[in-house]
């Protein structure tokens, strides 16, 4: 395209003057530099599955916060003449053994689900940047501590400890997102205190540091940003987990007590009805695994976008 | 002398999804029997690619030719399949690249990752490989080389690990060796042995060498011709003596200026403004305008052909047109020229060429 | 390499400890369990509990006591069985899920370093997108409707393979594949995963310029580095075998361990409940102990046996 060419001994000669571009013009030749979110944003909207994931994800928190109310029934109503009704243009879903609505019901317990989901993911992330940035940061005798401590308590086998606690502690709404969380930490500190010590001895955080900040604001201004992606990405995976987890208590009888309704309580009251009923089944399923994957293509998708090494 | 490499009007892009990245924009070059030749120019500028494509590298997508040939003892390899590729790398062209850390296997021991090759291309029993294997690594000045066969690489020191890298590239006595920034991962002292260690071996086995960096201190020391590359174009070539002290493209004498380490007066360094053009869209005309003190009305419009300056000498520029302002190169290059022939004539040895 | 192995046998023993230490705490504190003598038990299995844990003794003496029963491989009587200790449910019940879990384990081994082998080389081709959307959904369905859709498709409808039960090989099939799903599904991303970084290093090209030939280059550089994630993925591989199994072996009726474990939580059984957990946790940390050990001989990166020991 630009291989034009000119007979040299046609060239005007005032074309060969000399002209001074470079002060005005130089910098317009390179690329236009993205803040660095807006680049991730970039990417991540590149990947389709990835959206999907996020589109996925806001459908179903709408539906759980406005789906409850799309219906003249409640979750925990019984109506005995009405039980085990396949999906129709009253029962949506279906109803089931004990003639409840299952659409209220799933929409019902979705909020539980994702209620159990953040929460252990908030906490995950609270205790873990705590005790994370405390040790990277202060490093040494501390941190060896610290760690070590984690090291023990990581050994322990999470879901056994779950069960354990889930046993002998009243069984809610709050003792599961405790026996979620117990353990559930440690991964988070890690990552922070990886990310503390990456961080910290490199050269903007050492400049400041001799320019007199307080570790606070070191901490709030370039450790805690610089520091987002990977605890994102943990977190965007710890919900999927939590909702697993959930939904694996319930079938072993140690989830949320009735009338409550979570997704894992309703697949697993579906499963014996599954060669009758399997509407009962279905659609708890369903919703389980879709948020699942949601979760799942969305950590995927914010790996692939933050990772600098892809970045071209 | 006979021509080992041709490359004639090579142009290589990338397709991707901001477009068609014109990574080599018709490139032409030859690498005679025995000579070294240096290719320089920014990270950027298309000099791994170039390189990179006469041993088909390139990830093919997004990788493509799209136009030229690469003529190795006359046969063309950009028509070249896979299979027959593989018994011309390694064999005919062996190849040193950057980073010695990471271009070592880190699980399979040193003297295997030489057998490998060995056993490729010569029909050798495995145990005659060993033994060629513990030579080749004695030959680059490793000592006790029967018991560092038998290490991994992170056993190895960083120049160590350019010498296996060395040994793995000339097992089988290639024609032609590419040494793609070889020294620059190094510490100076040791890129200064590596360097040793390039010029005898090439003596010994009569190799061609392409050697590729962005340093022109480098090249002062090893090359015989050197082709300095912009924008996936090369835009000034000649021997060695021709660019260091007749340099005639403006990009040739910001690199010139550019490079630390010559003397030792404290001198100013300077940077030459600006980055590489973007190759989704090349400027029209020169692409070194933008960046360039130099830069004339017609740099905008047209591109320069290559004019010539002496039978070795080109350069592509319009200031080498006849009716274009005479300009004198800056006064810091001026002055590195000076200093050159001053310490030519002061060794009484020339600075580059054996 | 002696030195870092008693290292982390001493750490493996703090953690059983605590372990110990919390399952016995937590019994003690639970409403009706062994220590409060809040249910009405037949007396043959109070026998047994005063016999075991010396209810009539302080509580640091019946601590004591279980830490050492504990060491003489003696998980005590069952709180709901009469006549039935942990260790004869043990007995029973593991070589079933040994044999289930080794089935699972080679399954979820073979077909997910398949599955995401094929899709590393086919990177961004129909086969890469096929294998990752097996995975995803493998990750996403929860292993117990995985394990009734196999069971109702597959047994009930189709009539291949047995309903439930354990008696051939055949009875195996099912439960094994249900219980294989999900770290497959996991072992096949990490393996194209790690695949991918391989195949994007210098030392791929360093190969490369050497004249091999693909398929070599893929067996000899690229596989056996890719796998080592792989191998460190063996620990949670096991636990996620072991817990998976507590519903697979319901579903299928399997009399293993996880079976009883399941049964034990329902009928709130707690002494049982601790023995089996004590055990399962004995058993994971000693496997990841051997994993990590295993590790450390395959990759010759890392010295165990050199100073840093750690």
């Amino acid at each position: 395209m630009s291989k034009q060419h000119i007979n040299i001994d046609d060239i005007p000669i005032e074309s060969l003057e000399l002209v001074d571009v470079r002060a005005d013009d130089a910098e317009k030749i390179t690329r236009p530099s993205l803040s660095f979110w807006k680049d991730v944003w970039m990417r991540f909207r590149k990947n389709k599955l990835a959206l999907s994931g996020v589109v996925l994800l806001i459908l179903l928190l709408f539906m759980a916060i406005f789906g409850p109310m799309m219906t003249p029934y409640n979750y925990y109503e019984n109506n005995l003449e009405a039980v085990n009704e396949a999906p129709s243009a009253e029962h949506w879903f279906g109803t089931d053994n004990l003639g409840r609505d299952l659409f209220t019901r799933v929409w019902e317990g979705a909020r539980i689900s994702l209620f159990i989901g953040f929460s252990a993911a908030v906490i995950d992330l609270f205790i873990g940047v705590i005790w994370g940035g405390i040790a990277g940061f202060r490093g040494g005798r501390l941190d060896e501590i610290m760690m070590r401590a984690a090291d023990i308590l990581w050994a322990v086998p999470y879901l056994l400890l779950v069960i354990l606690l889930m046993v002998v502690l009243e069984p809610g709404l709050t003792t599961m997102i405790i026996a979620m969380t117990i353990t559930g930490w440690i991964n988070m500190a890690r990552i922070v205190r990886g990310q503390v010590l990456q961080l910290k001895n490199q050269e903007f955080v050492l400049a400041s540091q001799t320019l007199g900040a307080k570790t606070n604001r070191i901490m709030n201004k370039h450790l805690i940003p610089n520091t987002m992606g990977p605890i994102l990405i943990t977190m965007t995976l710890t919900i999927p987990n939590a909702i697993f987890t959930e939904a694996f208590l319930s079938y072993l009888g140690l989830g949320v007590p009735a009338p409550l309704a979570s997704w894992g309580t309703m697949a697993s009251e579906g499963l014996p009805a599954m060669r009758y009923f399997p509407w009962r089944l279905f659609f708890p399923a369903t919703f389980i695994s879709l948020t699942i994957f949601a979760f799942n293509v969305i950590g995927d998708g914010l790996r692939d976008a933050l990772d600098p090494k892809l970045r071209k | 002398m006979d021509k080992v490499l041709e490359v004639k009007d090579l142009e290589v892009s990338f397709f991707t999804h901001a477009g068609e990245v014109k990574a080599v924009r018709g490139v032409n070059f030859e690498v005679r029997k025995g000579e070294t030749l240096a290719i320089v120019g920014e990270s950027g500028s298309g000099k791994s690619v170039t390189t990179q494509s006469i041993m088909k590298l390139i990830p093919m997508p997004p990788g493509k030719f799209v136009g030229g040939s690469i003529l190795f003892e006359g046969q063309d390899l950009v028509h070249k399949s896979d299979r027959e590729m593989e018994s011309i790398r390694g064999k005919e062209i062996g190849m040193i690249f950057q980073d010695p850390m990471t271009s070592l296997n880190p699980t399979m021991k040193v003297g295997r990752q030489i057998v490998e090759g060995l056993m490729k291309h010569e029909k050798i029993s495995q145990s005659d490989a060993k033994k060629r294997a513990i030579e080749l690594l004695d030959k680059v000045g490793i000592p006790m080389p029967d018991k560092r066969a038998n290490q991994y690489p992170h056993e190895f020191s960083g120049g160590m690990r350019q010498r296996a890298m060395i040994a793995i590239a000339l097992a089988t006595k290639p024609k032609l060796l590419i040494a793609d920034e070889p020294t620059t991962a190094l510490d100076v002292t040791i890129q200064a042995q590596i360097l040793e260690l390039m010029n005898e071996l090439q003596e010994e086995f009569g190799t061609s060498i392409i050697f590729i960096t962005h340093d022109l201190g480098v090249v002062a020391n090893v090359a015989d011709r050197v082709a300095v590359m912009y924008a996936g174009q090369i835009i000034e070539t000649g021997t060695v003596d021709e660019i260091f002290y007749n340099p005639k493209h403006p990009y040739t004498w910001g690199l010139l200026s550019s490079m630390p380490d010559l003397t030792n007066e404290e001198e100013e360094l300077t940077a030459i403004p600006g980055s590489p053009p973007d190759l989704v869209n090349p400027p029209k005309g020169d692409a070194f305008a933008l960046r360039s003190a130099y830069a004339m009305k017609i740099d905008f419009e047209y591109e320069p052909p290559m004019f010539q300056v002496s039978d070795t000498h080109f350069a592509k520029t319009w200031l080498l047109h006849r009716d274009a302002p005479k300009v004198e190169p800056p006064p810091i290059v001026q002055k590195r020229i000076q200093y050159f022939r001053e310490k030519k004539q002061g060794k009484g040895e020339p600075n580059g060429s054996r | 390499m002696f030195i870092y192995i008693l290292k982390r046998l001493f750490f493996m023993i703090i953690s059983l400890l605590v372990i110990v230490t919390a399952t016995f705490g937590l019994m003690r504190a639970a409403p009706g369990g062994p220590f409060t003598g809040e249910k009405e038990l037949p007396p043959a299995i109070q026998a047994n509990l005063n016999a075991f844990y010396g209810l009539d003794q302080p509580w640091y003496k019946q601590y004591f006591d279980y830490l050492v029963s504990i060491a003489q491989w003696d998980f005590g009587p069952s709180f709901t069985y009469k006549g039935q200790t942990v260790n004869d449910l043990i007995n029973n019940g593991f070589p079933v899920s040994f044999y289930l879990g080794m089935e699972a384990i080679l399954v979820a081994v073979a077909v997910g370093i398949l599955l995401g082998t094929i899709a590393a080389l086919k990177h961004n081709e129909w086969q890469d997108y096929g294998a990752m959307i097996i995975a995803v959904l493998g990750i996403s369905v929860p292993s117990f409707i995985i394990a009734s859709v196999f069971q109702y498709f597959l047994a009930m409808k189709l009539g291949l393979f047995p309903v439930a039960r354990w008696d051939s090989f055949m009875h195996s099939v099912l439960p094994a594949l249900a219980l294989a799903t999900t770290p497959m599904a996991f072992i096949a991303r990490l393996t194209r995963s790690s695949m991918l970084e391989v195949l994007s290093n210098d030392y791929i090209r360093t190969a490369k310029s050497k004249g091999l030939s693909k398929n070599v280059i893929i067996l000899r550089h690229t596989i056996r580095n890719a796998l080592l994630p792989v191998v460190s993925y063996m620990g949670p591989l096991i636990s996620a075998i072991l817990t998976g199994s507590f519903i697979i072996e319901k579903i299928f009726g399997i009399p293993g361990l996880g079976m009883h474990f399941v049964t034990s939580i329902t009928n709130r059984d707690y002494t049982t409940i601790m023995g089996v957990t004590v055990f399962f946790s004995i058993l994971l940390l000693v496997s990841i102990l051997l994993v990590d050990i295993a590790y450390g001989l395959i990759d010759p990166r890392i010295q165990i046996a050199g100073k840093k020991g750690d």
